[in-house]
């Protein structure tokens, strides 16, 4: 192959791989698009043939409209505090395990570390019903507690933060120590700071997750007023099965904020779940 | 004091060990240990309404394998898995590798296909409804076709396969990206000298290499794809007439334990559902020995 030829083949290859990732995004990004043009149209116009493609008017008719049908206050603020309840539940107990798990000697720990795994292995549907019927039982059923409670331990966070500090050498851990720590202190104020992006990683896919879950919020929380912006969701699908404008402006402000959040920290989200490697 | 088997400072590790670990351990056995036992008990038991259990020992297992729902729904489930797996996996492989190409605005390409994973399945199905809608959806219209994506039994459970593999593509991507980034560029160069094609460095070099990340990535997306429901519960709602094609096992667990009320017969389908995972996760481990490289 002479070096005129080569060249060629290169610069198709290339052009071939931009053209690949162009149509690619466009597919990617085409629905969002779709959503945002629709939500400005009026009913009649959406069901144009054939379609337009940009609203006659921009107005946010329908976007009053869906939060007229949905308290969308309520579930942004019930999906916001189950979120931080999960997270600092999340990170604070398993922090706490991780550590002992990692580096800690205490009879039984391999019995303990089978049963974070165990739980690993298993579909959380699995767990669904009795966790159900134990919210009920305890009378939390429509409440924010109701929302958090199977997030209240993560298993999952447990091993991944279990493996952030088997990755710290233990001459740390006795160099403090020698500095006069004792167990608590070294956790808290050396061991701890040092799982800082694992801590972050842990934040965001615990996040993302609570926020995306449907099936629990469904079940636990069927008053309006207590749903997430989720379960919210499903609701409004079922009130306004051929308005497709309300629909587009509603999931539009479901997904609003995490997508603005997603933009700001684009690189702490994709490590983030890349990291955890998801569940 | 000095007969104890543990020193002071080993005692006190040791405390400190269990109270650490006390709060994770406390809340796996209430939340997950003792309700996966009580599912197990639950699906020998009929559901007398407000927790209560009377044992009738196989009588849920029996008419659950003489119901054609509950097959059709296994069907379905291992069908979904079979459409968005290995095309799935083949897309996320195909945009990891132009990625990991020297190309311009990578981040930017990175930040746009995995944006549909920061969004709720919720959110992210309502407009895909939109766009597969019969009469005035986009899809339809642009190849003037009158498919009903939605209500038509033979289709659609494609449909939500494609949402599927469009919301897994960038993920599925990332990881392997993170994969194909670790392989040593010295590879490359030397079977260039050695006038090796693109074509065949990828399945002699990049394949082999990246194969214990796929493996995972595959594990994974096979697991999500077992578990699947949220997406088909928002795209097909229980008065579809393509319901029971597209339901799956999942699904009919969510309509038979909340809907119906059946707890005994839906903690049935969750025990069913755990030993196809654990099915499906030992045939991928016995047949990754084929394939897998983990040489390196």
């Amino acid at each position: 192959m002479n070096t005129t030829s080569l060249e060629r083949s290169k610069k198709t290859g290339k052009i071939v791989t931009y053209a690949a990732l162009i149509i690619g995004s466009v597919i990617m990004v085409f629905p969002f698009v779709w959503m945002l043009l629709t939500s400005s149209k009026t009913v009649s116009e959406s069901m144009q043939v054939p379609p337009t493609i940009f609203p006659n008017t921009i107005m946010l008719d329908n976007f009053f409209e869906a939060v007229k049908s949905l308290p969308f206050v309520n579930m942004y603020t019930n999906t916001i505090l189950m979120i931080i309840f999960r997270v600092v539940f999340a990170v604070l107990f398993s922090s706490m395990a991780g550590y002992a798990f990692a580096k800690l000697q205490f009879k039984g720990k391999n019995l303990l570390f089978g049963i974070v795994l165990m739980q690993m292995m298993l579909p959380s549907q699995i767990f669904i019903i009795p966790q159900y019927q134990m919210v009920a039982k305890l009378g939390i059923a429509n409440s924010i507690a109701a929302l958090v409670f199977p997030g209240l331990v993560s298993a999952f966070g447990t091993f991944f933060l279990r493996q952030a500090y088997l990755g710290i050498p233990n001459e740390v851990a006795e160099a403090a120590f020698l500095d006069g720590c004792n167990q608590w202190q070294t956790f808290t104020k050396v061991m701890f700071p040092l799982t800082s992006s694992s801590v972050a990683a842990l934040t965001v896919f615990t996040a993302v997750f609570a926020y995306s879950d449907l099936m629990w919020p469904l079940v636990v929380n069927s008053d309006l007023k207590m749903m997430t912006l989720s379960s919210g969701l499903a609701t409004l699908r079922g009130q306004f099965s051929t308005n497709f404008p309300v629909l587009m402006a509603g999931s539009l402000l479901a997904m609003l904020p995490m997508v603005i959040l997603y933009l700001f920290f684009q690189k702490q989200f994709i490590e983030g779940i890349a990291m955890t490697g998801g569940k | 004091m000095h007969t104890n088997k543990l020193s002071r400072a080993a005692r006190i590790e040791q405390n400190w060990g269990w109270f650490m670990v006390a709060p994770t351990i406390i809340g796996l056995l209430v939340l997950n240990v003792w309700p996966f036992i009580q599912t197990i008990y639950a699906s020998f038991c009929e559901h007398l309404g407000f927790g209560h259990y009377k044992f009738i020992g196989l009588g849920n297992y029996v008419n659950m394998f003489q119901n054609a729902e509950f097959w059709k729904a296994t069907g379905n489930t291992l069908i979904f898995c079979v459409l968005t797996v290995p095309v799935g996996i083949f897309l996320s492989l195909l945009v990891a590798v132009m990625l990991n190409a020297k190309v311009k605005f990578k981040g930017g390409f990175r930040t746009i296909f995995f944006l549909p994973m920061v969004c709720a399945p919720a959110a992210v199905t309502m407009v895909w409804r939109w766009i597969f809608n019969a009469d005035y959806g986009v899809l339809n219209q642009i190849f003037g076709t009158h498919v009903k994506w939605i209500t038509d039994p033979n289709v659609a459970l494609i449909s939500c396969a494609i949402v599927a593999i469009w919301s897994s593509i960038g993920y599925d991507a990332v990881l392997l990206l993170s994969g194909l980034q670790n392989i040593s560029k010295s590879y490359y160069e030397a079977a260039s000298i050695d006038g090796a094609s693109k074509i065949t460095q990828f399945f002699k070099i990049t394949l082999p290499m990246v194969s214990p990340t796929l493996f995972v990535t595959m594990i994974m997306r096979l697991m999500a794809s077992i578990k699947v429901y949220d997406l088909i519960y928002m795209m097909v709602e229980e008065t579809n007439p393509a319901l029971t094609n597209v339901q799956s096992l999942i699904y009919l667990f969510y309509r038979e334990s909340f809907v119906a009320g059946s707890r005994g017969s839906g903690s049935a389908i969750a025990v069913w559902t755990v030993l196809i995972i654990g099915i499906a996760t030992l045939f991928q481990f016995w047949g990754q020995k084929k394939w897998v490289n983990y040489e390196i």
